[in-house]
């Protein structure tokens, strides 16, 4: 297989990366190592050291840095940029039909049993339009890259996407350690991203609002593998951060505890799950969220972000749908690529994916961080038969995808630099506007030849960069 | 039937709570077989919050109470009139799509016993209405009446395995056995007037709802071996016993807690 290296053309250097090979081959050995140590002790100084959502593995691990950046050119950009503003807004206008007529089920574009069976649909939100009528607020799609001009998403991601932290950080902190980069190159800017996050917010806060909206972001504390995030984000964007036990129900709205004495609050940006939002709607036990929330906020006296039940857009047998949503509601061709996939339920796709095994990608449905995942090509056949075995217990649970040629970048490694391969995670931000920082979270397969660029499976993460005209 | 309900919930706490904060699904539905004359619902110390009715038709009211306080009474006094539809939900105006009761809860998930059960029961989905009637006459056969024997978080499976239980336990049977014939069901809350013999009916009562091709929602009562009538006022709905009650709260206290309900059905002349 061969794999599109973003930094070569043949045996020439792209344009996005000219001043960047120069500058890598002139820094002198012991310079980088310096730096290398340099940024890991401001990450560990910072403190972010927590796990992607859902990887799992040690929470104060450090996940490693990568100071080679990766590049794209602003026309590069438009384009991905026009792609992943176009599914946010398939992905809201699908929340905004499931959860009203579902006109895409009755046009028979998507099978009933997918949407309304689904775990993540909650029929206690049915009928309830949110402000402006947006879902998911934040939007997180990974993405890989195949060749110059080709993209495909992996997964949208419509819960409570984290990573952005570590977008902000990589920025910082390259531009610490190296000032000069950013005066060579043209570089866009991803530090407003916290504004447009507020900013965001604020525009979906309740019509009984009429004020400027109070918003917090609630976190389930301190045990989170995400709490620095949750900390990091309320810090810049200059809100509350605030667990379950710090907001209350009066009457026809919610409040906070401050010391000066109750203070409404309007937008609650959740960072904790739909079954632990309030005891009196979903789970009874939950000691996480607030009693009372969700009958307020059918009744329209707050704002949840993402909003509850928004989950149903992103589950992988949903995910196969969203280039028939972005038709069916825009009238668009989808920008961006969705990966071919097979549903093991399906006798023939069955059929086919035991035959080809060995050239296919294996994934658990509801699996995430690379965990319970086969790589064919890269697994001995003792590893596929081990997997076929699993696969042929419980069909259902799986979906297979091809091996996609990931996108190589040049990663400093111990020999020097060599490349590895990435995929993308950019942020959208979805209120009265669409808004998408230039940029994302670069994250990179540190192991020679590693398709998997999970930090639990020893992946990294970069800088990413998008250049100006 | 014109009937006249009094239903008082009161919770006697064992030291004063500082706030409670509550769910109330307790408004009858709205639909042909049930016309509201007077309803009213009242809190002691409380404060009425957001009402809405939300996707499955039913009305919905937060409240808060703020403490200290020791004791809290929730009365509810209405007239009502009522029409026998043979069980038939019919003019009832929801949103939620059936297929959305299809799933499992705690409460109502299979074991190996149900989904034997529900696989011996003669019919298919093609006679929905058939099929129905044979779940529920099945459910009445194996889990004989008889109060006082299982408690609010028992589940299904642990209702026939005992062979005994009250409507809750019923309704929960029921709508795991339909559930694994594919057919949607889910639980209902409400009060009823009198049983089939004419014994007059002191507790709030549960039922089942299971959808039927060209019919929509039908009420099934297990327990009753019947289909509601005019002797039964419909109050909500959700997934089990949980998700339907039609009192959900939460206290901020750290004392004992104490319930008692009395519950009053009665005819009024014509």
């Amino acid at each position: 297989m061969s794999y599109y290296n973003e930094m070569f053309e043949g045996d020439q250097v792209r344009d996005p990366y000219a001043r960047l090979r120069e500058w890598v081959e002139t820094m002198p050995d012991d310079f980088r190592q310096m730096k290398q140590a340099e940024a890991e002790a401001l990450f560990r100084r910072i403190g972010i050291t927590f796990a992607v959502y859902g990887e799992g593995g040690d929470p104060d691990r450090l996940i490693p840095f990568d100071m080679m950046p990766r590049v794209f050119e602003q026309a590069e950009w438009r384009k991905l940029e026009r792609g992943i503003k176009q599914r946010a807004r398939a992905l809201n206008a699908f929340l905004r039909d499931v959860y009203g007529r579902g006109e895409i089920v009755r046009a028979g574009r998507i099978p009933a049993r997918l949407v309304y069976q689904n775990d993540a649909y909650e029929k206690s939100v049915v009928g309830i339009v949110p402000p402006r009528g947006v879902y998911s607020h934040i939007i997180g799609i990974d993405l890989v890259r195949t060749a110059k001009d080709e993209f495909y998403v992996l997964e949208d991601n419509c819960r409570t996407p984290s990573g952005v932290s570590y977008m902000l950080e990589n920025r910082e902190i390259m531009m610490r350690m190296f000032p000069q980069l950013f005066r060579t190159n043209r570089i866009e800017p991803v530090d407003q991203y916290p504004d447009l996050l507020r900013r965001t917010l604020e525009s979906v806060a309740p019509a009984k609002c009429n004020d400027r909206p109070t918003c917090v972001i609630l976190t389930p504390g301190h045990y989170n593998s995400a709490y620095y995030e949750h900390s990091f984000l309320a810090n810049l964007m200059g809100v509350e951060l605030v667990e379950g036990q710090d907001l209350f129900v009066d009457g026809d709205f919610v409040y906070m505890r401050t010391t000066t004495g109750p203070r409404r609050v309007d937008v609650i940006y959740r960072r904790i799950d739909d079954p632990y939002l309030d005891p009196l709607c979903f789970r009874p036990d939950s000691m996480l969220g607030i009693p009372g929330l969700m009958n307020v906020y059918r009744a329209g006296g707050v704002s949840i972000c993402s909003a509850p039940g928004a989950g149903v857009a992103d589950d992988k047998a949903i995910y196969t749908f969203v280039p028939e949503m972005v038709r069916f509601y825009l009238g668009e061709e989808p920008i961006l690529n969705n990966v071919q996939t097979w549903t093991l339920w399906k006798d023939n796709d069955y059929k086919y994916v035991m035959e080809n095994l060995g050239d296919l990608v294996v994934k658990e449905v509801h699996g995430s961080g690379g965990y319970g995942m086969l790589v064919g090509p890269k697994s001995t056949k003792e590893e596929i038969e081990t997997f076929r075995a699993k696969i042929q217990a419980n069909p259902s649970n799986y979906i297979a995808q091809p091996t996609l040629a990931l996108s190589t970048c040049p990663t400093f490694v111990d020999e020097g630099i060599a490349p590895r391969h990435v995929d993308l995670r950019p942020y959208c931000l979805c209120g009265d506007r669409i808004e998408l920082v230039p940029g994302g979270l670069t994250r990179v397969a540190l192991r020679d030849g590693s398709l998997v660029v999970n930090s639990s499976q020893g992946g990294g993460v970069k800088d990413t960069w998008v250049l100006s005209e | 039937m014109k009937l006249r309900i009094s239903h008082e919930t009161t919770y006697r706490y064992g030291r004063p709570i500082r706030n409670l904060v509550q769910s109330l699904r307790l408004t009858p539905s709205i639909f042909e077989g049930q016309k509201i004359h007077e309803w009213q619902i009242d809190v002691t110390d409380g404060i009425r919050g957001p009402g809405f009715r939300d996707g499955a038709g039913d009305w919905i009211e937060g409240w808060t109470v703020r403490g200290p306080v020791d004791q809290v009474t929730i009365s509810i006094e209405g007239r009502i009139d009522t029409r026998d539809l043979a069980g038939v939900l019919r003019g009832h105006r929801e949103m939620i799509h059936p297929m959305a009761y299809l799933r499992d809860t705690t409460a109502t998930r299979p074991d190996d016993a149900l989904r034997d059960l529900a696989a011996s029961v003669q019919g298919s989905t093609d006679d929905s209405l058939d099929l129905a009637h044979r779940l529920s006459s099945t459910v009445t056969d194996k889990i004989a009446f008889k109060p006082g024997v299982t408690g609010h978080a028992t589940t299904a499976a642990e209702a026939l395995a005992l062979g005994e239980g009250v409507c809750q336990d019923h309704t929960h049977a029921l709508l795991t056995l339909a559930r694994i014939r594919n057919l949607p069901a889910r639980y209902v809350s409400g009060y009823l007037h009198s049983t089939i013999d004419g014994q007059a009916h002191d507790a709030a009562h549960a039922w089942a709802e299971i959808h039927v091709q060209g019919l929509g929602w039908v009420g099934f009562d297990a327990a009753n071996k019947c289909c509601p009538d005019e002797r039964y006022v419909r109050l909500g709905s959700g997934l089990d016993a949980s998700d339907a009650a039609p009192i959900r709260g939460v206290a901020m206290g750290s004392g004992a807690e104490e319930l008692a309900v009395a519950v009053r059905v009665e005819e009024l002349a014509q």
